[in-house]
């Protein structure tokens, strides 16, 4: 690559001659405030419409401050990042669009975790010298995202995480001028949209403008309800993010602590996520099995590849553009809704409580599982199965709350028999744990030999699209992986027009897994966050003495004291669903 | 129509076509007939010219006079129009200003049947194509069809050399030839930017592709104002497409898009009309002239945003995108339309390309000044006598276009300002009258060439206010990408609004000045770094007038109605309550008989009493 030398701020710079100013300047420490942009490495993710005019910088010989985030280096280049007349534009124009911002602050979701805030505080804006009318739009609220666009500042990163990453085409700007704003078409609320609340947009959300719908309340109110029993489960990519809402350090695994922080909430059985994830894989694993097994007897007619079914956002994605392949993925529900179904039958059943008095709450690094549970064909007589959906960083509002120091909390365990996971479970939390969880179970199933080795690396990382090829003593099972709703829609093209061949596929609609969800700890455009999060899901996977979800006993014990055997009808009712074609369901 | 499929076949209809014209202009025992031109573009139209045509073909029909009527574009004539153009057998040809039904039959009668001399005619020998360049006078180059042809007849073009540039390039030249033409003439982008038009060509013609080039061709044109465009499409669309095909051929392009506004129709009538015939008759589309050459040619149409004339924004438009501009570099030349080269130029550039190579680079680079070559097009508009289409040599002062051609300003007022360059433009003042007129010293004195509007105004015309309208026309024509043109903008307009209404304070204008340069030099495109330029040029040139509005309340040009006071002459009002009893908000007192007066604090400054009273007492101060 051609190397290039500059000047920036009175230092010489060598660098590749395709690199911005922004990154050229990264090499010798000089940080150019950004806002609009935002790039996540590996991801196939970068914003850069050059709108929000903050990075602009001096550069020799030209008549206007250019956008350091766009601007490719030159050899020769001059370079001022922070001259009188670059700090005087940077913080007009910063003024200029917190002119047109609601100074609501003290009140916002986002308060303390804000870009736009934290940009004012670095510059020290103290006063807004141009004020004038500010925009105002409806609000929109879906039982999983919710809209201020009042908060928007045209960043365009929502619209491009939306279109470029996930492919789902929702939200896109709208009007001119001063009225521009980031919106969806013909102005539907979201749940009247192709939105799939994967929640993307939120993480990359640098304001209040796009949040989670909030249903601490309700949490709080069921713990204090003397008639009810509340129970939370947990999942697995909660416990590698949720220290990081306490200032942890990335990647450290907060189990214990989130367990005894529970308990200390009022919770009156802290459960895992996981243990239906091991559930999960009892069904899905023997679904893969049958048909599996069908197809190498030649039946034509058996669906494959058999795609998996645990992530809300990737089912809604289905439901509404790839409506005629409903049939293909998995009937298994997902880990949050088996342990509802499980909970609300067994559990009740097993602690003698009535099932409506029983109350389900559920931590998922997710803002889609807000609007599963609200699914209709998850409720009995107009009682869900799972009550209640909150995220990871609505969890560390409930902690704070509770004035509870977190990092000093000493480890505790989960309650039994739903508290008890496999390693297989645990990686649920990151792409290419689900179907890594389902090879270690089937090949032993399918084989009737014992798994070696359960580490399966081929299946790991963080490509957009993996294929591998798995031996099964002897029969080649073909596995496709993807995460991101845009690899999604490739394979599933892929699939359409007959060009693969798999046979199981595990699809994750957020980049990198559940670890990148939408309800995770802010991750401000820090990649290595989220590989941090994924290498704290394997370590805990390691660190585990079961590893395969079939040998965990209280999964054994479940079927045979209730369940009887995967596939069962008892089974089929309770832990498996289907699928709709949502175009048809979401009237204009 | 025969097939052209030679160039040979082309100059040979050609040779056809000038003589029977010329048979035409004949005297009447010789064959000759009468000539009658109707100015029929939108203005025309819109002033009757259609009525005024039938009329001209009916009544000649029933009084068995030998006569063509004919259509033809704008003759640049709007405060006259309808305008109509007679040319009897063997004279010279004649324009009659404002032909309504009346005039027209009277114009039948007496000069057409009685031979009657003519009166009202327009002198119409500047519009004449060629020739010296004279002082105070219109050249021209791009307009030189304009109002003379039928735009909807193709042999029509083809007789005033039409269609011959291209034969000679296709048959006599290589592209880089073209190129070079261009390039020595020295034209520049006539749709504001002013960036050397060869040196365009010249990069797309050198960028790689993977599938195919494209040729653009910008007509959204959307200045407040401005018509120039329009004019040319509407009165010579061939001389475009030939311009397109000729890019196309040099940049190495099969494929041309015409971007216009859908506001156009008429011009998109005529221009799909000139397409097709030019289609039919092997003059576009495969096999061109029979050379090998192919081009073709399709119509977008733009939903009327300001910002798509700007060539990113345009592109992403013609892509089905959100009309926003993106950074440039890349640049369009290299990655443009799909990503691939693409050549866009306004209008009025491709308009001169023709004459360009028929007359050759030095004849044109003669014309103009040193940096700015040729002529350029305006739309005289605001307080002028004559309103019209003009084109002029570059360097000609603004006095000449005001006063000689524009014949100076109406009602006899004082010439204040002349805004040019629309809502990115500034203002031109007194002192800048003998200040000729080019790319260079336009931008030198605030303002800029811009597409071609010139609003003149006179000594009524606040300049707080003149800033504020085309604020207020940024505002809603800013695509909102970013943020200092989205908010920037809106702030300013504020602050403007504030000091026409009385409601500023010191700070304010030192505030707008501020402002206005961070906008200026941190907008993502053209729209957003120039669209202060309205205020920061009115500062320049009449500040004391701000002052005035911010420091003593007052509104010198007494356009500012909220500055304003409604008082009532205490020796010429009679005492007659007619004013008291029309205002709706009883600010006016007074007993019957008795002198009456005005409660500035209630009064809403309606002007209900002003236009009752008979006795002129009531006045604004």
């Amino acid at each position: 690559m051609t190397k290039v030398s500059l000047t920036i701020d009175n230092r010489k710079v060598e660098t590749d001659k395709e690199s911005t100013i922004l990154q050229a300047a990264r090499l010798i420490g000089v940080n150019i405030p950004t806002l609009c942009y935002m790039k996540l490495d590996d991801l196939n993710f970068e914003n850069k419409p050059g709108g929000c005019r903050i990075c602009v910088v001096e550069v020799e010989g030209a008549k206007n401050l250019m956008p350091a985030c766009k601007t490719e280096c030159r050899d020769g280049m001059v370079v001022h990042t922070h001259s009188v007349r670059v700090v005087n534009a940077r913080r007009t124009v910063l003024e200029l669009i917190l002119s047109d911002h609601p100074a609501e602050c003290l009140i916002c979701a986002r308060s303390g975790d804000c870009d736009l805030q934290s940009l004012a505080q670095q510059l020290g804006i103290r006063e807004i010298h141009y004020q004038g009318e500010q925009s105002h739009y409806k609000s929109d609220q879906s039982p999983a995202i919710i809209r201020e666009m009042d908060k928007c500042i045209m960043c365009r990163r929502c619209e491009t995480i939306c279109n470029d990453v996930q492919t789902v085409g929702t939200l896109s700007a709208i009007n001119r001028g001063f009225r521009a704003v980031v919106a969806t078409p013909f102005e539907t609320d979201l749940d009247h949209s192709s939105c799939t609340y994967c929640g993307q947009c939120v993480a990359v959300c640098p304001t209040g403008a796009l949040t989670e719908k909030d249903y601490t309340r309700k949490v709080i109110e069921a713990i204090v309800d003397p008639s009810k029993t509340v129970v939370v489960q947990t999942a697995p990519a909660v416990r590698a993010a949720l220290g990081e809402s306490f200032g942890m350090s990335p990647g450290t695994l907060v189990t214990g602590k989130m367990v005894a922080a529970l308990k200390k909430l009022g919770f009156d059985y802290v459960f895992d996520t996981d243990f239906a994830a091991d559930l999960t894989i009892m069904e899905e694993g023997a679904e893969i099995l049958d048909r599996l097994t069908r197809y190498f007897d030649g039946d034509s007619n058996v669906k494959l590849p058999i795609l998996t079914s645990c992530c809300p956002g990737w089912v809604n994605f289905l439901e509404y553009h790839f409506p005629e392949m409903k049939d293909i993925p998995s009937t298994a529900k997902s880990p949050q809704q088996m342990f509802g179904a499980i909970a609300k039958s067994y559990l009740a059943q097993k602690i003698g409580v009535a099932r409506e008095d029983l109350f389900v709450v559920s931590v998922m690094p997710c803002l889609a599982k807000k609007y599963e549970c609200t699914r209709e064909e998850f409720f009995i007589n107009g009682d869900p199965d799972v009550d209640v959906s909150i995220s990871t960083r609505e969890l560390a509002h409930l902690i704070r709350n509770a004035n509870l120091h977190f990092e000093g909390l000493t480890d505790e365990e989960f309650d039994h028999p739903m508290g008890e996971s496999t390693g297989a479970s645990v990686i649920f939390g990151t792409t290419g744990g689900v179907i890594e969880a389902a090879v270690r179970s089937a090949y032993e199933l399918f084989t009737k030999k014992e798994l070696k080795k359960v580490d399966f690396e081929e299946l790991r990382g963080m490509e957009g699209i993996r294929k591998a090829e798995v031996d099964f003593d002897g029969v080649l099972l073909k596995v496709g992986i993807a995460h991101g709703l845009g690899n999604a829609r490739k394979l599933l093209e892929e699939i359409k027009s007959g060009e693969s061949d798999f046979h199981a596929i595990e699809i994750m609609a957020c980049p990198g897994g559940c670890i990148g969800g939408g309800g995770q700890p802010y991750h401000h455009g820090n990649v290595e966050i989220l590989k941090k999060r994924q290498k704290a899901i394997y370590k805990e996977d390691k660190g585990k003495a079961i590893r395969k979800s079939h040998e965990n006993p209280y999964i054994q014990q479940l079927y045979r004291e209730f369940l009887g055997e995967p596939l069962s009808h008892k089974a089929h009712k309770l832990l498996h669903t289907c699928y709709f074609d949502r175009k048809k369901k979401i009237e204009f | 129509m025969d097939l052209i499929n030679s160039p040979e076949k082309l100059q040979q209809l050609k040779t056809t076509l000038v003589n029977q014209k010329k048979a035409k202009l004949k005297l009447e025992h010789e064959g000759g007939r009468i000539q009658v031109k109707v100015s029929m573009s939108t203005c025309g139209i819109a002033s009757g010219a259609g009525e005024v045509k039938d009329f001209f073909e009916e009544k000649l029909d029933l009084e068995n006079i030998n006569a063509d009527i004919v259509s033809t574009g704008c003759m640049g004539y709007c405060y006259a129009e309808p305008t109509v153009e007679i040319t009897l057998p063997g004279g010279e040809p004649v324009i009659f200003s404002n032909v309504d039904m009346v005039r027209a039959g009277e114009l039948v009668n007496d000069f057409i049947k009685e031979r009657k001399s003519a009166v009202n005619t327009i002198p119409h020998k500047s519009r004449k194509p060629g020739g010296a360049v004279e002082k105070g006078k219109q050249y021209r180059i791009a307009l030189r069809n304009c109002g003379f042809i039928n735009p909807e007849d193709i042999r029509e073009y083809i007789a005033a050399e039409g269609y011959d540039a291209l034969r000679m390039a296709l048959t006599e030249m290589t592209p880089d030839e073209v190129i070079e033409v261009v390039k020595k003439s020295g034209l520049r982008g006539r749709g504001g930017g002013g960036f050397p038009t060869g040196l365009k060509w010249e990069l797309s013609a050198k960028a790689e592709c993977r599938n195919e080039k494209f040729v653009v061709c910008n007509a959204d044109e959307g200045d407040p104002g401005a018509f120039m465009d329009r004019s040319l499409l509407e009165g010579d669309p061939h001389s475009i497409l030939e311009a397109m095909a000729l890019c196309g051929y040099s940049i190495g392009s099969n494929k041309g898009v015409i971007y216009i506004r859908a506001e156009y129709p008429l011009a998109i009538e005529r221009l799909k009309t000139a397409i097709t015939q030019a289609k039919e008759t092997q003059l576009l589309g495969s096999d061109i002239m029979g050379t090998g050459f192919n081009f073709d040619i399709e119509i977008r149409y733009g939903a009327g945003a300001f910002v798509c004339g700007e060539e990113t924004a345009l592109i992403h438009s013609m892509e089905g995108l959100r009309g926003e501009p993106g950074v440039k570099p890349p640049f369009p030349a290299e990655k443009g339309y799909k990503g691939e080269p693409t050549n866009v130029n306004n209008v009025e550039t491709f308009a001169n390309i023709p004459l360009i190579l028929l007359m050759g680079a030095e004849w044109f680079s003669k014309i103009g000044t040193e940096k700015s070559k040729g002529t350029k097009v305006f739309a005289l508009a605001g307080k002028i006598n004559n309103v019209g289409l003009i084109e002029v040599p570059m360097g000609m002062t603004l006095r000449e276009v005001v006063f000689d051609i524009g014949g100076g300003i109406r009602g006899d007022r004082q010439f204040k300002a002349v805004q040019t360059g629309g809502p990115s433009g500034g203002c031109l003042t007194v002192k800048h009258l003998d200040t000729p007129i080019d790319y260079e010293n336009l931008i030198e004195n605030g303002s800029m060439m811009g597409s071609g509007g010139m609003i003149v105004m006179d000594e009524d015309d606040c300049m707080v206010a003149v800033a504020r309208f085309y604020l207020d026309f940024t505002v809603e024509e800013s695509c909102g990408k970013c943020a200092p043109c989205r908010i920037g903008n809106k702030r300013l307009y504020e602050i403007l609004d504030k000091i026409t209404l009385g409601k500023s304070v010191k700070d304010d204008l030192s505030g707008l000045r501020n402002l206005a340069s961070v906008i200026k030099e941190t907008s993502l495109c053209g729209l957003g770094q120039t669209s202060p330029n309205p205020v920061l040029s009115t500062m320049d040139n009449f500040y004391d007038e701000y002052k005035a509005h911010v420091i003593d309340g007052d509104c010198p040009a007494g356009q500012c109605r909220a500055l304003m006071r409604y008082v009532i002459d205490p020796h010429l009002c009679v005492g007659c309550t007619l004013c008291m009893r029309v205002c709706p908000v009883d600010a006016v007192s007074g007993e019957k008989k008795q002198v009456h007066s005005i409660d500035t604090s209630v009064c809403i400054k309606c002007g209900a009493c002003i236009e009752k009273c008979k006795f002129g007492a009531i006045s604004l101060q």
